[in-house]
């Protein structure tokens, strides 16, 4: 059973934007019903089916790593953190629709996961300078998720929505806007609409970089 | 009319301190989250601004600028403001914010925080029973009483941070008490932290692999929810969950060694820096700077234990002391702040932040008092009353010493354990 290729996701984002939470729906079909800070990094596993019902079926073991802190760390733990950058083919960034700041920080986000061949303690840009190049010549493929849809109200959603089309456009990646409802306690993961459709897409295009 | 010209300037002042409070708090504080909730920005400026207005009273007195009866009445004007907010504003605002983070509560925040109000003003008032400063000519809410209590907790306060800040500094500064670490010490770790990663995807790949199993031949596991659900789940169990829970405890504690290791890896990585930075330039003059305040730290909890046991009142040492020490390694203080906040609790610890800053700068007024000369003493005394200035001395003497000792000892157990965790295989 081991023998299943992997594929490992990185999912990354400010503190409290709902990362572990989403990781435990995605991997448990469950609600997480008390999350807590989550120190250093974890790990969970979905076993996936690409191309579910075509010929071409294959599983694979979707690794999602989700790291824990806050881009304005202290650059010991950065460098702690560069460890978890190896070897990854694909990453999930997660922002919280409430919160403007989570949202801008991903550029810095994005920017640290991707330059990690740079010496963390050299010169970087670390005001968060955003360069679209960067981006441009990066092969990864990015998925930004905006959490915490609900807690905005009806009147100011298009605003919202319309703001994060961009963001997802600057990183020329996909976008999902998501509610991760805690009442619940069994939530299928089938439930959140157009999901499993994104993610057989999303796993086309890191299938495609697998095999380079 | 010279009286509208010196409010004038006062307010102004006034304005420029709110400004600057509220930039200091975008731009450090606030940096990393976004702002809420404007009172908390709004009560944080406005602390900083009548704290830093009382400092300026003290240099206007000095320097004989402004009327003095204008003078007189601001400094009034001010110590009350800075009373209501101190002992009011900020404290009901701490357990507003504090109750609204527990969810059970939410509803009735108001009432809740009222009553978290009430403890603390009883317990604020009990404060003052033990020490010697209530005097029977004054009422129970004049300004003596009010400005004692606060007087208290803000010189204890001062005197431990006093005490921490001395010790710690020559400590942070000082080279001599880095340990070693070379790189390979850090990859060592690190590959540690890696495999104790990969030790987790195996165990999870296979119970996602036999929960899947389990899931296609139809034993959905559900989780037992309500009492007889409880019941089923004790008398039967399939194996194949009975698996499951065993992998789950081992994953559990694996994830908890990795939650360690990761700390000890980035502090190493935190040395490795200091060690760094040690050999440049400024680490080399803040090293000599540390030799220099190790020194100066010494001599100074010598004095403390000497005024206490000779029962002497230092002239100029708590001044000189509190205010070189306090406004050194209020950057300390501030870091510590940063490490604990998040994005839930960041309220609170603005407002605990604006709170102490509040008693401090009270507190260094009634300090300050005693090395001032006697022709300016006048004013300070007659606004605040007949309060028993040696006491307070005598108290920041000994919160001094006892919290410089306490920091040491602990200090010296932290290095001592160190070097032993790292030195396992």
């Amino acid at each position: 059973m081991a023998s299943l290729d992997r594929v490992k996701v990185l999912v990354l984002g400010d503190s409290g934007v709902g990362k572990s939470s989403l990781v435990h729906l995605l991997c448990q079909n469950q609600v997480l019903g008390n999350p807590s800070w989550t120190v250093g990094c974890s790990v969970d596993v979905r076993v996936h089916d690409y191309k579910e019902g075509t010929p071409v079926e294959k599983t694979y073991y979707i690794e999602l790593w989700d790291v824990g802190g806050s881009v304005g760390s202290a650059s010991s733990v950065k460098s702690t953190r560069a460890v978890f950058y190896n070897s990854i083919n694909g990453i999930i960034l997660v922002h919280d629709l409430t919160n403007k700041k989570s949202s801008q920080n991903l550029y810095r986000w994005s920017s640290e996961a991707l330059n990690k061949d740079l010496v963390p303690t050299g010169v970087l840009v670390t005001n968060g300078e955003y360069d679209q190049e960067q981006f441009a010549e990066n092969q990864i493929p990015l998925l930004v998720i905006g959490t915490k849809l609900d807690q905005i109200h009806e009147t100011k959603r298009h605003e919202v929505l319309t703001r994060t089309a961009f963001l997802a456009e600057d990183f020329n990646a996909e976008e999902i806007n998501l509610v991760i409802e805690k009442r619940y306690s069994l939530r299928d993961s089938n439930q959140i609409p157009g999901f499993p459709d994104r993610k057989r897409f999303w796993g086309g295009t890191l299938k495609g970089l697998h095999y380079d | 009319m010279s009286f509208l010209i010196d409010s004038s300037i006062m307010i102004t002042s006034q304005i420029l301190f709110f400004g600057f409070g509220w930039l200091f708090f975008m731009r450090q504080l606030f940096k990393d989250y976004e702002v809420r909730q404007y009172v908390v920005q709004v009560i944080f400026s406005v602390t900083f601004a009548f704290s830093c207005t009382m400092f300026e009273l003290i240099i206007f007195e000095i320097l004989g600028v402004l009327n003095s009866s204008s003078r007189y009445f601001h400094w009034k004007l001010n110590l009350c403001v800075i009373l209501l907010i101190l002992v009011f504003l900020v404290p009901f605002y701490i357990g507003y914010f504090i109750v609204s983070n527990i969810r059970l509560l939410h509803k009735q925040r108001l009432l809740f925080s009222c009553l978290l109000w009430l403890t603390f003003m009883y317990f604020f008032w009990k404060l003052g029973d033990p020490f010697p400063i209530l005097s029977p000519k004054h009422g129970i809410l004049s300004i003596e009483q009010l400005i004692s209590r606060v007087g208290v907790i803000g010189v204890t306060l001062m005197a431990l941070l006093s005490g921490f800040g001395a010790v710690n500094c020559p400590y942070t500064y000082m080279s001599y008490f880095l340990r070693n670490v070379t790189d390979v010490d850090i990859l060592a770790l690190e590959r540690r932290l890696l495999q104790t990663m990969d030790m987790i995807i195996s165990k999870k790949k296979r119970m996602a692999m036999t929960r899947r199993t389990m899931f296609q031949k139809g034993e959905v596991h559900n989780k037992p929810s309500g009492f007889w659900g409880m019941i089923k789940s004790i008398t039967t169990s399939a194996p194949g969950s009975e698996n499951l829970n065993l992998i789950q405890q081992e994953v559990d504690a694996l994830e908890e060694l990795s939650r360690q290791l990761f700390l000890e890896t980035a502090d190493l990585h935190a040395t490795k820096e200091r060690i760094e930075y040690s050999k440049t330039f400024k680490g080399k003059y803040f090293n000599f700077l540390g030799y220099f305040f190790s020194i100066y730290c010494v001599w100074k909890i010598f004095m403390a234990t000497i005024n206490i046991v000779f029962d002497r009142v230092g002239k100029t040492d708590p001044v000189t002391r509190g205010i070189e020490i306090t406004v050194n390694y209020l950057g300390i203080q501030f870091d510590f702040f940063y490490a604990i906040s998040s994005s839930k609790s960041s309220n609170v610890i603005v407002l605990l932040l604006a709170q102490i800053m509040g008693m401090y700068f009270v507190s260094s007024v009634l300090l300050i008092r005693m090395s001032m000369p006697l022709e300016y003493r006048t004013i300070i005394t007659e606004v605040l009353g007949e309060l028993q200035f040696n006491f307070y001395h005598r108290w920041f003497d000994v919160i001094f010493l006892v919290s410089a000792l306490s920091s040491i000892l602990f200090l010296y157990l932290a290095h001592k354990q160190a070097p032993e965790k790292h030195m396992t295989p």
